[in-house]
């Protein structure tokens, strides 16, 4: 299982908690977690990724391991230690306005 | 007894707001959706526990709530807002073209007479509609791709559709208006339109005069007269008496004609409120007092409505969709500032309390009268 951790707005919108599992099959890409995401709590969809253009929304990051895999293209491969379950998959708001 | 619901929307969650039909006693209950924008929230006149509201976020874009229980629980409704055909292009701040492009929803209207069915404007500019009770969500194209659409520019807050009306008797009717295009009419349900801005009268744009390009800042009427509107204009107090054909101004002796909101007692189709802002570069009260005017003319004569309303160092904003009425026997009028106040008055006017004081800005105010 996938560890992926929310930010707060989007924590009260699922209706979770901090952190969710989800599965997803390999090879583990940031696509298919957020796909898994989706599907698990349709709520989230469209505040992640725009809905259209399946683009990450401009004031997320990715990470994951202590690197920042915003920019990375959807489908590569997550770090061992994320498909291991061992380190989550982070979504983080930007610490930008108030 | 009568209750009445007020729907709150602030620049950080929504409020529901109950009282009995004397309105003195209010229960508060919120924030709903913590931490993100409400532009709008509003219930269906068809079946009064359905709510819509708008919910966005800078961060995370839109969510569209909807609750079967008069605001008690939520549920996420479907968010994709997906322009029909090509979008192309309207005018940008600068003049240069700019892709039309999702941003939010400004402004919810349900159904007068089905509750699954309703109508969202968003921005960039187009009319939206939902027949299944928020889940799906089509563009009535009509409106965005009208022959002045690629000539549209955004007012400061977003090319924004803001207001739509329904008429009661004729449901093939619909009024719209749009920052900073102007308002428009679609006799057929939505499928085509028309401008209706003749008479309207716009310094600041290169023809004042223009077919379109008039920053219309909210449109009001009364159900019983839906061929008479009243609309507060970036400057200027307009009213038409043939549904946007020709309009005139009503501005008269209003301390300034600047503002965003109005609307029209709930039993009196000539008594209709406005609440004057200093100026387009100062978007508070003028003077340091917050004073509702009245004018049970029909406009030109405008009275200072201010018992029970702060008239010294105040300086709030109303916008335009934070003035609501209810339609107890003796109309109550609310409205909400950008200090977070919501005020009331059961006496149509003529005093107001404040029901909540420290509320985030409020954007949006609407009412409920319920059995």
């Amino acid at each position: 299982m996938i560890r992926v951790v929310l930010p707060p707005n989007l924590r009260t919108l699922a209706g979770v908690g901090r952190e969710v599992q989800v599965e997803v099959a390999e090879p583990v890409t940031q696509r298919g977690v957020l796909d898994a995401l989706e599907t698990a709590y349709p709520a989230l969809l469209g505040t992640i990724r725009d809905r259209s253009s399946q683009r990450r929304r401009p004031l997320l990051r990715f990470f994951a391991c202590e690197e920042d895999l915003s920019d990375e293209e959807p489908d590569t491969p997550l770090p061992e230690p994320v498909v291991a379950g061992k380190e989550p998959y982070l979504i983080v708001g930007a610490m930008s306005g108030g | 007894m009568s209750k009445v619901r007020l729907l709150v929307g602030t620049r950080k969650g929504a409020f529901v707001l109950t009282s009995d039909g004397k309105r003195e006693h209010w229960e508060v209950n919120g924030p709903h959706f913590a931490g993100w924008e409400i532009y709008h929230l509003k219930g269906s006149p068809a079946n009064p526990d359905r709510l819509y509201a708008s919910q966005s976020s800078g961060w995370f874009g839109q969510v569209l709530q909807r609750s079967d229980d008069g605001g008690k629980t939520w549920e996420a409704m479907g968010n994709e807002f997906q322009y029909q055909g090509e979008a192309g292009t309207h005018k940008w701040y600068d003049g240069s073209p700019h892709p039309w492009a999702f941003a939010r929803v400004w402004h919810l209207e349900p159904s007068l007479d089905d509750a699954d069915e309703v109508y969202a404007g968003v921005e960039d500019a187009a009319l939206f509609r939902s027949t299944d009770g928020g889940k799906a969500w089509q563009e009535l194209p009509g409106l965005r791709t009208h022959p002045s659409g690629p000539s549209w520019a955004p007012g400061a807050g977003g090319l924004c559709l803001h207001t739509i009306l329904l008429d009661r008797t004729n449901p093939d009717r619909i009024f719209t208006a749009i920052s900073a295009a102007g308002a428009f009419r679609s006799d057929d349900k939505g499928e085509t339109w028309k401008t209706i801005n003749h008479g309207l009268h716009s310094e600041g744009i290169p023809d004042p005069n223009a077919e379109v390009g008039h920053c219309v800042h909210r449109l009001a009427l009364h159900p019983s007269r839906p061929n008479v509107l009243f609309m507060q204009k970036h400057w200027d107090v307009m009213r038409t008496d043939d549904a946007g054909d020709s309009w005139h101004e009503i501005s008269g002796n209003l301390p300034t004609d600047f503002g965003f909101t109005i609307d029209v007692h709930a039993h009196e189709p000539e008594t209709v409120y406005v609440v004057p802002i200093t100026s387009d570069s100062h978007h508070f009260v003028p003077d340091g007092k917050l004073r509702v005017y009245r004018s049970k003319t029909g406009g030109d004569e405008w009275e200072a409505l201010t018992k029970g309303l702060p008239q010294k160092d105040c300086y709030v904003n109303v916008l335009r969709d934070a003035m609501a009425v209810d339609s107890l026997d003796s109309c109550g009028v609310y409205f909400g500032t950008s200090g977070g106040q919501v005020y009331a008055s059961a006496d149509a006017g003529d005093s107001w309390n404040a029901i909540v004081r420290d509320l985030p800005a409020v954007f949006s105010v609407e009412v409920q009268t319920l059995p």
